[in-house]
Protein backbone atom coordinates (compact mmCIF):
# COMPACT_ATOMS: atom_id res chain seq x y z
CA UNK A 1 0.00 0.00 0.00
CA UNK A 2 1.45 3.23 -0.85
CA UNK A 3 1.27 5.95 1.61
CA UNK A 4 -1.69 8.56 0.99
CA UNK A 5 -0.57 11.76 -0.67
CA UNK A 6 -1.08 15.18 -0.27
CA UNK A 7 -3.97 14.93 -3.03
CA UNK A 8 -5.83 11.88 -1.69
CA UNK A 9 -6.01 13.48 1.46
CA UNK A 10 -7.71 17.02 -0.69
CA UNK A 11 -10.10 14.84 -2.59
CA UNK A 12 -11.24 13.22 0.69
CA UNK A 13 -11.72 16.06 2.13
CA UNK A 14 -13.98 17.67 -0.93
CA UNK A 15 -15.71 14.46 -0.89
CA UNK A 16 -16.53 14.37 2.78
CA UNK A 17 -17.59 18.58 1.85
CA UNK A 18 -19.30 17.39 -0.37
CA UNK A 19 -21.41 14.68 1.56
CA UNK A 20 -22.77 16.85 4.09
CA UNK A 21 -24.19 19.07 1.38
CA UNK A 22 -25.54 16.28 -0.37
CA UNK A 23 -26.05 13.32 2.60
CA UNK A 24 -27.86 10.95 0.65
CA UNK A 25 -25.36 10.97 -2.29
CA UNK A 26 -22.75 8.36 -3.34
CA UNK A 27 -19.66 10.49 -3.38
CA UNK A 28 -17.51 7.39 -3.83
CA UNK A 29 -18.78 6.91 -7.12
CA UNK A 30 -19.21 10.55 -8.41
CA UNK A 31 -17.73 10.57 -12.58
CA UNK A 32 -14.69 13.48 -12.31
CA UNK A 33 -15.51 15.18 -15.09
CA UNK A 34 -19.06 15.75 -14.97
CA UNK A 35 -20.56 18.67 -13.15
CA UNK A 36 -21.44 18.12 -9.26
CA UNK A 37 -24.96 19.83 -10.07
CA UNK A 38 -25.80 17.22 -12.91
CA UNK A 39 -24.76 14.53 -10.48
CA UNK A 40 -25.84 15.90 -6.88
CA UNK A 41 -29.07 18.09 -7.97
CA UNK A 42 -26.52 20.95 -6.27
CA UNK A 43 -28.57 24.19 -6.31
CA UNK A 44 -27.12 27.62 -6.15
CA UNK A 45 -27.26 27.83 -2.42
CA UNK A 46 -25.16 23.94 -1.95
CA UNK A 47 -23.18 24.89 -4.44
CA UNK A 48 -22.51 28.63 -2.46
CA UNK A 49 -21.90 26.64 0.73
CA UNK A 50 -20.13 23.92 -1.00
CA UNK A 51 -17.52 27.26 -1.84
CA UNK A 52 -17.83 28.47 1.33
CA UNK A 53 -16.60 25.33 3.15
CA UNK A 54 -13.95 24.85 0.60
CA UNK A 55 -12.91 28.54 1.37
CA UNK A 56 -12.48 27.76 4.94
CA UNK A 57 -10.93 23.92 5.26
CA UNK A 58 -8.41 25.31 2.54
CA UNK A 59 -8.18 29.04 3.64
CA UNK A 60 -8.12 30.10 -0.48
CA UNK A 61 -9.93 33.17 -1.89
CA UNK A 62 -12.49 31.75 -4.54
CA UNK A 63 -13.38 34.90 -6.61
CA UNK A 64 -17.43 34.44 -8.02
CA UNK A 65 -15.39 34.68 -10.92
CA UNK A 66 -13.38 31.45 -10.63
CA UNK A 67 -17.02 29.56 -9.47
CA UNK A 68 -16.87 27.16 -12.73
CA UNK A 69 -13.48 26.09 -12.29
CA UNK A 70 -14.82 24.29 -8.88
CA UNK A 71 -17.95 22.44 -10.62
CA UNK A 72 -16.07 19.53 -11.21
CA UNK A 73 -14.20 16.93 -8.86
CA UNK A 74 -11.35 17.00 -11.09
CA UNK A 75 -11.80 21.13 -11.44
CA UNK A 76 -11.71 21.30 -8.19
CA UNK A 77 -8.50 19.12 -7.47
CA UNK A 78 -6.34 21.24 -9.76
CA UNK A 79 -7.28 24.32 -8.97
CA UNK A 80 -6.26 23.20 -5.01
CA UNK A 81 -3.44 21.52 -5.68
CA UNK A 82 -2.16 25.07 -7.92
CA UNK A 83 -3.13 26.77 -4.99
CA UNK A 84 -0.80 24.59 -2.53
CA UNK A 85 2.14 25.09 -4.87
CA UNK B 1 -52.94 30.64 32.61
CA UNK B 2 -52.19 29.79 29.06
CA UNK B 3 -52.60 26.01 26.84
CA UNK B 4 -49.78 25.20 24.85
CA UNK B 5 -51.64 23.45 21.83
CA UNK B 6 -50.67 21.41 18.93
CA UNK B 7 -49.94 24.01 16.41
CA UNK B 8 -51.01 24.06 12.75
CA UNK B 9 -47.64 24.04 10.82
CA UNK B 10 -49.46 23.81 7.21
CA UNK B 11 -52.56 23.91 5.59
CA UNK B 12 -53.73 20.40 5.58
CA UNK B 13 -52.15 19.22 9.09
CA UNK B 14 -54.23 17.71 11.50
CA UNK B 15 -52.41 15.82 13.27
CA UNK B 16 -48.60 15.51 14.72
CA UNK B 17 -46.44 13.16 16.47
CA UNK B 18 -44.33 14.66 19.87
CA UNK B 19 -41.65 13.83 19.66
CA UNK B 20 -39.76 15.25 22.55
CA UNK B 21 -39.98 18.01 24.95
CA UNK B 22 -37.57 20.67 25.22
CA UNK B 23 -38.09 21.64 28.51
CA UNK B 24 -39.43 20.36 31.68
CA UNK B 25 -42.28 21.32 33.77
CA UNK B 26 -41.07 23.93 36.10
CA UNK B 27 -38.87 25.59 33.61
CA UNK B 28 -38.80 29.20 33.01
CA UNK B 29 -40.16 30.02 29.43
CA UNK B 30 -39.98 32.85 27.13
CA UNK B 31 -42.21 33.63 24.17
CA UNK B 32 -40.23 32.76 21.11
CA UNK B 33 -38.46 29.90 23.11
CA UNK B 34 -38.65 26.43 21.92
CA UNK B 35 -40.26 24.05 24.00
CA UNK B 36 -41.15 20.76 21.73
CA UNK B 37 -40.30 18.69 18.71
CA UNK B 38 -43.29 17.59 16.85
CA UNK B 39 -42.96 15.40 13.93
CA UNK B 40 -45.34 16.54 10.78
CA UNK B 41 -46.24 14.67 8.04
CA UNK B 42 -43.36 16.90 6.23
CA UNK B 43 -40.28 17.35 8.65
CA UNK B 44 -39.79 17.62 12.66
CA UNK B 45 -40.42 20.83 13.59
CA UNK B 46 -39.36 22.88 16.82
CA UNK B 47 -42.37 24.48 18.47
CA UNK B 48 -41.98 27.61 20.00
CA UNK B 49 -43.94 29.35 22.92
CA UNK B 50 -46.28 31.75 22.18
CA UNK B 51 -46.10 32.97 25.97
CA UNK B 52 -43.64 33.67 28.62
CA UNK B 53 -43.99 32.10 32.57
CA UNK B 54 -43.35 29.12 33.82
CA UNK B 55 -44.37 25.61 32.31
CA UNK B 56 -46.57 24.01 35.03
CA UNK B 57 -47.54 20.79 33.28
CA UNK B 58 -46.52 18.76 30.35
CA UNK B 59 -49.56 16.82 29.11
CA UNK B 60 -48.53 15.25 25.95
CA UNK B 61 -45.76 12.31 26.11
CA UNK B 62 -43.36 11.81 23.40
CA UNK B 63 -44.73 9.52 20.96
CA UNK B 64 -48.23 10.91 21.37
CA UNK B 65 -50.01 11.76 17.99
CA UNK B 66 -51.74 14.95 19.03
CA UNK B 67 -54.30 16.62 16.76
CA UNK B 68 -54.00 20.10 16.13
CA UNK B 69 -55.51 22.46 18.42
CA UNK B 70 -55.05 19.95 21.41
CA UNK B 71 -53.59 21.17 24.87
CA UNK B 72 -50.09 19.57 24.87
CA UNK B 73 -48.93 22.10 27.89
CA UNK B 74 -49.97 24.21 30.60
CA UNK B 75 -47.81 27.08 30.71
CA UNK B 76 -48.54 29.64 34.17
CA UNK B 77 -48.48 33.38 32.73
CA UNK B 78 -45.97 35.88 34.52
CA UNK B 79 -47.29 37.56 37.70
CA UNK B 80 -50.95 35.49 37.64
CA UNK B 81 -51.36 32.81 40.40
CA UNK B 82 -51.80 29.04 39.66
CA UNK B 83 -55.93 29.53 40.88
CA UNK B 84 -56.44 33.00 38.75
CA UNK B 85 -58.84 30.53 36.30
CA UNK B 86 -59.84 27.67 38.03
CA UNK B 87 -60.49 28.47 41.50
CA UNK B 88 -63.19 26.40 42.66
CA UNK B 89 -64.89 30.08 44.92
CA UNK B 90 -65.53 31.59 41.37
CA UNK B 91 -66.97 28.61 40.03
CA UNK B 92 -70.90 28.37 41.10
CA UNK B 93 -70.94 24.42 39.37
CA UNK B 94 -68.78 21.68 40.59
CA UNK B 95 -65.89 21.79 38.59
CA UNK B 96 -65.40 18.67 36.38
CA UNK B 97 -62.44 16.03 37.84
CA UNK B 98 -59.18 16.97 36.11
CA UNK B 99 -58.48 14.98 32.87
CA UNK B 100 -56.41 11.73 33.58
CA UNK B 101 -52.88 13.90 33.62
CA UNK B 102 -49.78 11.52 33.82
CA UNK B 103 -47.44 12.87 36.63
CA UNK B 104 -45.32 15.39 35.16
CA UNK B 105 -41.78 13.15 36.46
CA UNK B 106 -42.82 10.36 34.24
CA UNK B 107 -42.49 12.58 30.77
CA UNK B 108 -39.08 11.94 29.45
CA UNK B 109 -37.41 15.29 28.51
CA UNK B 110 -34.29 15.16 26.33
CA UNK B 111 -31.83 15.66 29.27
CA UNK B 112 -28.50 16.14 27.28
CA UNK B 113 -28.16 19.00 24.40
CA UNK B 114 -31.09 20.79 24.03
CA UNK B 115 -30.19 20.24 20.15
CA UNK B 116 -31.99 17.70 17.90
CA UNK B 117 -30.78 14.08 16.70
CA UNK B 118 -28.10 14.83 14.19
CA UNK B 119 -29.20 12.51 11.50
CA UNK B 120 -29.18 13.34 7.73
CA UNK B 121 -32.81 13.32 5.95
CA UNK B 122 -32.11 10.10 4.22
CA UNK B 123 -31.32 7.95 7.65
CA UNK B 124 -34.18 9.59 9.25
CA UNK B 125 -37.15 9.04 6.86
CA UNK B 126 -35.17 5.28 6.79
CA UNK B 127 -35.55 4.68 10.19
CA UNK B 128 -39.04 6.25 10.22
CA UNK B 129 -39.73 3.51 7.76
CA UNK B 130 -38.09 0.63 9.66
CA UNK B 131 -39.86 1.92 12.98
CA UNK B 132 -36.31 2.39 14.53
CA UNK B 133 -35.90 4.80 16.95
CA UNK B 134 -33.12 7.48 15.94
CA UNK B 135 -32.34 8.81 19.10
CA UNK B 136 -30.90 5.02 19.82
CA UNK B 137 -29.07 4.91 17.27
CA UNK B 138 -24.84 5.90 17.70
CA UNK B 139 -23.91 8.04 14.71
CA UNK B 140 -20.53 7.63 12.85
CA UNK B 141 -21.40 10.30 10.34
CA UNK B 142 -19.16 14.16 11.17
CA UNK B 143 -19.89 15.16 14.82
CA UNK B 144 -21.81 12.23 14.92
CA UNK B 145 -24.28 12.57 13.04
CA UNK B 146 -26.48 9.55 12.26
CA UNK B 147 -25.78 8.42 8.47
CA UNK B 148 -27.92 5.73 6.42
CA UNK B 149 -25.35 3.44 7.00
CA UNK B 150 -26.25 3.06 11.23
CA UNK B 151 -29.84 3.04 10.36
CA UNK B 152 -28.78 0.06 7.81
CA UNK B 153 -26.72 -1.71 10.72
CA UNK B 154 -29.50 -0.79 13.10
CA UNK B 155 -31.67 -2.46 10.97
CA UNK B 156 -29.88 -6.12 10.84
CA UNK B 157 -28.87 -5.65 14.31
CA UNK B 158 -32.51 -5.52 15.47
CA UNK B 159 -33.78 -7.45 12.68
CA UNK B 160 -35.38 -9.69 14.98
CA UNK B 161 -37.74 -7.94 16.83
CA UNK B 162 -38.42 -5.00 14.96
CA UNK B 163 -41.05 -4.80 12.53
CA UNK B 164 -40.93 -2.30 9.47
CA UNK B 165 -43.71 0.07 9.95
CA UNK B 166 -46.00 0.29 7.28
CA UNK B 167 -47.63 3.54 6.29
CA UNK B 168 -45.19 5.68 7.33
CA UNK B 169 -43.18 6.13 4.41
CA UNK B 170 -42.78 10.18 5.29
CA UNK B 171 -42.52 10.94 1.11
CA UNK B 172 -46.33 9.28 0.61
CA UNK B 173 -47.14 11.38 3.30
CA UNK B 174 -45.89 14.37 2.45
CA UNK B 175 -47.37 13.76 -1.46
CA UNK B 176 -50.61 13.24 0.21
CA UNK B 177 -50.40 16.72 2.60
CA UNK B 178 -49.42 17.87 -0.57
CA UNK B 179 -52.23 17.12 -2.76
CA UNK B 180 -54.46 18.20 0.11
CA UNK B 181 -53.35 21.74 0.22
CA UNK B 182 -52.88 21.61 -3.20
CA UNK B 183 -56.76 20.19 -4.07
CA UNK B 184 -57.92 22.50 -1.85
CA UNK B 185 -56.59 25.37 -3.64
CA UNK B 186 -57.51 24.15 -6.57
CA UNK B 187 -61.32 23.87 -5.17
CA UNK B 188 -61.66 27.05 -3.21
CA UNK B 189 -59.40 29.53 -5.27
CA UNK B 190 -60.43 31.04 -8.48
CA UNK B 191 -57.08 32.18 -9.69
CA UNK B 192 -55.97 34.12 -12.12
CA UNK B 193 -52.14 34.36 -13.59
CA UNK B 194 -50.01 37.34 -14.77
CA UNK B 195 -46.60 37.34 -16.12
CA UNK B 196 -43.89 39.72 -17.36
CA UNK B 197 -40.11 39.50 -18.43
CA UNK B 198 -37.87 41.54 -16.75
CA UNK B 199 -34.46 42.49 -17.73
CA UNK B 200 -31.91 41.53 -14.96
CA UNK B 201 -28.93 42.85 -17.08
CA UNK B 202 -28.67 45.90 -13.95
CA UNK B 203 -29.58 43.46 -10.94
CA UNK B 204 -27.05 41.09 -12.33
CA UNK B 205 -24.15 43.36 -13.05
CA UNK B 206 -24.81 44.96 -9.71
CA UNK B 207 -24.87 41.65 -7.66
CA UNK B 208 -21.69 40.91 -10.00
CA UNK B 209 -19.62 43.88 -8.84
CA UNK B 210 -20.78 43.46 -5.23
CA UNK B 211 -19.91 39.97 -4.64
CA UNK B 212 -16.67 40.67 -6.03
CA UNK B 213 -15.92 42.99 -3.32
CA UNK B 214 -16.93 40.79 -0.73
CA UNK B 215 -15.16 37.70 1.02
CA UNK B 216 -17.04 34.05 -0.29
CA UNK B 217 -18.73 34.15 3.05
CA UNK B 218 -20.93 36.85 2.48
CA UNK B 219 -21.87 36.73 -1.02
CA UNK B 220 -25.64 37.43 -2.24
CA UNK B 221 -27.18 35.04 -4.31
CA UNK B 222 -29.83 36.75 -6.88
CA UNK B 223 -32.73 34.99 -5.74
CA UNK B 224 -32.32 37.26 -2.53
CA UNK B 225 -32.78 40.27 -4.49
CA UNK B 226 -36.09 38.77 -5.71
CA UNK B 227 -37.27 37.97 -2.39
CA UNK B 228 -36.47 41.63 -1.56
CA UNK B 229 -38.17 43.22 -4.64
CA UNK B 230 -41.38 41.12 -3.62
CA UNK B 231 -41.33 42.07 -0.33
CA UNK B 232 -40.88 45.67 -1.08
CA UNK B 233 -43.46 45.38 -4.07
CA UNK B 234 -46.08 44.11 -1.21
CA UNK B 235 -46.05 47.15 0.36
CA UNK B 236 -47.45 48.99 -2.60
CA UNK B 237 -49.94 46.17 -3.41
CA UNK B 238 -50.51 45.51 0.01
CA UNK B 239 -53.91 43.19 -0.72
CA UNK B 240 -51.57 40.79 -2.10
CA UNK B 241 -50.20 40.22 1.46
CA UNK B 242 -53.07 38.42 3.58
CA UNK B 243 -54.55 35.50 4.24
CA UNK B 244 -57.95 33.92 3.41
CA UNK B 245 -60.09 33.13 6.86
CA UNK B 246 -64.01 32.72 7.37
CA UNK B 247 -64.62 34.00 4.07
CA UNK B 248 -62.97 37.37 3.81
CA UNK B 249 -59.12 38.18 3.35
CA UNK B 250 -57.21 39.97 6.03
CA UNK B 251 -54.44 41.93 5.11
CA UNK B 252 -50.92 41.09 6.97
CA UNK B 253 -49.08 44.39 8.40
CA UNK B 254 -45.91 42.19 8.13
CA UNK B 255 -44.59 40.58 4.93
CA UNK B 256 -43.21 37.09 5.54
CA UNK B 257 -42.20 35.59 2.51
CA UNK B 258 -42.73 31.67 2.31
CA UNK B 259 -39.50 30.34 0.07
CA UNK B 260 -40.33 27.46 -1.91
CA UNK B 261 -37.24 24.93 -0.35
CA UNK B 262 -37.04 21.73 -2.42
CA UNK B 263 -35.70 19.03 -0.45
CA UNK B 264 -33.38 16.53 -1.78
CA UNK B 265 -35.48 13.99 -0.84
CA UNK B 266 -38.34 14.72 -2.77
CA UNK B 267 -41.42 17.36 -2.14
CA UNK B 268 -40.84 21.09 -0.54
CA UNK B 269 -41.10 23.07 2.25
CA UNK B 270 -42.56 26.91 2.21
CA UNK B 271 -41.32 28.20 5.25
CA UNK B 272 -41.33 32.05 6.23
CA UNK B 273 -38.51 34.68 5.63
CA UNK B 274 -40.08 37.11 8.62
CA UNK B 275 -40.55 41.04 7.72
CA UNK B 276 -38.39 40.35 5.05
CA UNK B 277 -39.08 43.89 4.02
CA UNK B 278 -37.23 45.30 6.78
CA UNK B 279 -34.29 42.89 6.09
CA UNK B 280 -30.84 44.28 4.41
CA UNK B 281 -29.79 42.05 1.59
CA UNK B 282 -27.04 41.23 3.96
CA UNK B 283 -29.32 39.66 6.38
CA UNK B 284 -31.90 38.44 3.92
CA UNK B 285 -29.13 36.20 2.62
CA UNK B 286 -27.96 34.91 6.20
CA UNK B 287 -31.84 34.42 7.36
CA UNK B 288 -32.59 32.19 3.72
CA UNK B 289 -28.98 30.38 4.08
CA UNK B 290 -30.02 29.63 7.21
CA UNK B 291 -33.57 28.57 6.60
CA UNK B 292 -32.49 26.47 3.47
CA UNK B 293 -29.91 24.79 5.97
CA UNK B 294 -32.59 23.87 8.34
CA UNK B 295 -35.25 22.89 5.95
CA UNK B 296 -33.03 20.23 4.56
CA UNK B 297 -31.88 19.13 8.35
CA UNK B 298 -35.47 18.90 9.12
CA UNK B 299 -35.27 21.48 11.95
CA UNK B 300 -37.83 24.31 10.98
CA UNK B 301 -39.45 26.32 13.84
CA UNK B 302 -42.70 26.02 13.68
CA UNK B 303 -43.36 29.91 13.12
CA UNK B 304 -41.92 29.69 10.04
CA UNK B 305 -44.22 27.07 8.58
CA UNK B 306 -47.41 28.68 10.24
CA UNK B 307 -47.29 32.13 8.96
CA UNK B 308 -46.02 33.13 5.52
CA UNK B 309 -47.92 35.81 3.65
CA UNK B 310 -47.16 35.22 0.63
CA UNK B 311 -45.67 32.50 -1.39
CA UNK B 312 -42.33 32.97 -3.81
CA UNK B 313 -41.03 29.70 -5.94
CA UNK B 314 -38.14 29.80 -8.36
CA UNK B 315 -37.39 26.97 -10.56
CA UNK B 316 -35.13 28.68 -12.39
CA UNK B 317 -32.80 26.23 -11.13
CA UNK B 318 -34.35 23.31 -12.98
CA UNK B 319 -33.87 25.34 -16.59
CA UNK B 320 -37.45 26.16 -15.97
CA UNK B 321 -38.26 29.75 -17.63
CA UNK B 322 -42.31 30.35 -16.58
CA UNK B 323 -43.86 29.03 -12.94
CA UNK B 324 -47.65 28.93 -13.05
CA UNK B 325 -48.37 28.61 -9.43
CA UNK B 326 -50.78 27.13 -7.42
CA UNK B 327 -51.68 29.02 -4.33
CA UNK B 328 -50.91 27.86 -0.99
CA UNK B 329 -54.22 28.55 0.86
CA UNK B 330 -54.98 30.28 3.10
CA UNK B 331 -52.47 32.71 1.47
CA UNK B 332 -53.95 34.87 -1.83
CA UNK B 333 -50.64 34.94 -3.69
CA UNK B 334 -47.65 33.34 -5.13
CA UNK B 335 -44.95 34.88 -7.48
CA UNK B 336 -43.03 32.48 -9.42
CA UNK B 337 -39.54 33.36 -10.51
CA UNK B 338 -37.76 31.30 -13.77
CA UNK B 339 -34.27 30.88 -14.56
CA UNK B 340 -32.00 33.85 -16.02
CA UNK B 341 -31.90 33.44 -20.04
CA UNK B 342 -30.10 35.57 -22.49
CA UNK B 343 -32.34 37.09 -24.82
CA UNK B 344 -32.58 39.53 -27.75
CA UNK B 345 -33.98 42.30 -26.17
CA UNK B 346 -34.96 46.23 -27.52
CA UNK B 347 -32.88 48.67 -25.39
CA UNK B 348 -32.81 52.55 -27.22
CA UNK B 349 -34.24 51.09 -30.23
CA UNK B 350 -31.24 48.41 -30.92
CA UNK B 351 -32.07 44.57 -30.68
CA UNK B 352 -28.79 43.49 -27.93
CA UNK B 353 -28.30 40.53 -26.36
CA UNK B 354 -30.06 40.97 -22.56
CA UNK B 355 -30.09 38.60 -19.22
CA UNK B 356 -34.36 38.28 -19.05
CA UNK B 357 -36.16 36.83 -16.44
CA UNK B 358 -40.29 35.86 -16.46
CA UNK B 359 -41.92 36.69 -13.15
CA UNK B 360 -45.39 35.08 -13.01
CA UNK B 361 -48.24 36.12 -10.24
CA UNK B 362 -50.99 33.31 -9.17
CA UNK B 363 -53.24 35.37 -7.09
CA UNK B 364 -56.90 34.86 -5.60
CA UNK B 365 -59.63 36.27 -7.53
CA UNK B 366 -61.59 36.92 -4.71
CA UNK B 367 -59.23 39.47 -3.20
CA UNK B 368 -57.53 41.09 -6.37
CA UNK B 369 -58.09 41.89 -9.94
CA UNK B 370 -55.29 41.85 -12.87
CA UNK B 371 -55.01 45.64 -12.80
CA UNK B 372 -53.50 45.15 -9.27
CA UNK B 373 -51.55 42.33 -9.93
CA UNK B 374 -50.33 44.01 -12.80
CA UNK B 375 -49.64 47.11 -10.47
CA UNK B 376 -47.48 44.58 -8.28
CA UNK B 377 -45.61 42.55 -11.23
CA UNK B 378 -44.51 45.77 -12.49
CA UNK B 379 -43.60 47.52 -9.10
CA UNK B 380 -41.09 44.36 -9.07
CA UNK B 381 -40.06 45.00 -12.57
CA UNK B 382 -38.76 48.58 -11.62
CA UNK B 383 -37.89 48.12 -7.97
CA UNK B 384 -34.72 45.31 -9.80
CA UNK B 385 -33.33 48.31 -11.81
CA UNK B 386 -32.38 49.81 -9.27
CA UNK B 387 -30.89 46.93 -7.30
CA UNK B 388 -28.64 49.19 -4.90
CA UNK B 389 -31.53 50.70 -3.38
CA UNK B 390 -33.61 47.48 -2.14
Amino acid sequence: MSKPTAGDETRTMVLRILSEIAPEADTASLQPDVSFRDQLDLDSMDFLNFVVALHKEFHLEIPEADYPHYMTLNGCLARLSAARS
Amino acid sequence: MAEFLMPTLGADMTEGTLVQWKKRAGDRITKGDIIAEVDTEKAAIDVEAHATGIIERLISRPGDKVPVGTVMAIIREEGRPTTSIASPQTIATPPAPPPPVPRTEDIPVATTQPGRVRISPAARKLAAERGIDAGQLQGTGPEGAITLEDVERATVTTAEGAKPVSGTDRQARMRQTIAAAMARSKRDIPHYYLSTTIDMGRAISWLTETNEQRPVTERLLYGVLLIKAVALALRRVPELNALWKDGEAGRSERIHIGTAISLRQGGLVAPALHDADRLSLSELMQHFQDLVKRARAGSLRSSELSDPTITVTSLGEQGVETVFGVIYPPQVALVGFGKVVERPWVADGLVVARPVLIASLSADHRVSDGHRGGVFLAEIDRLLQEPQSL
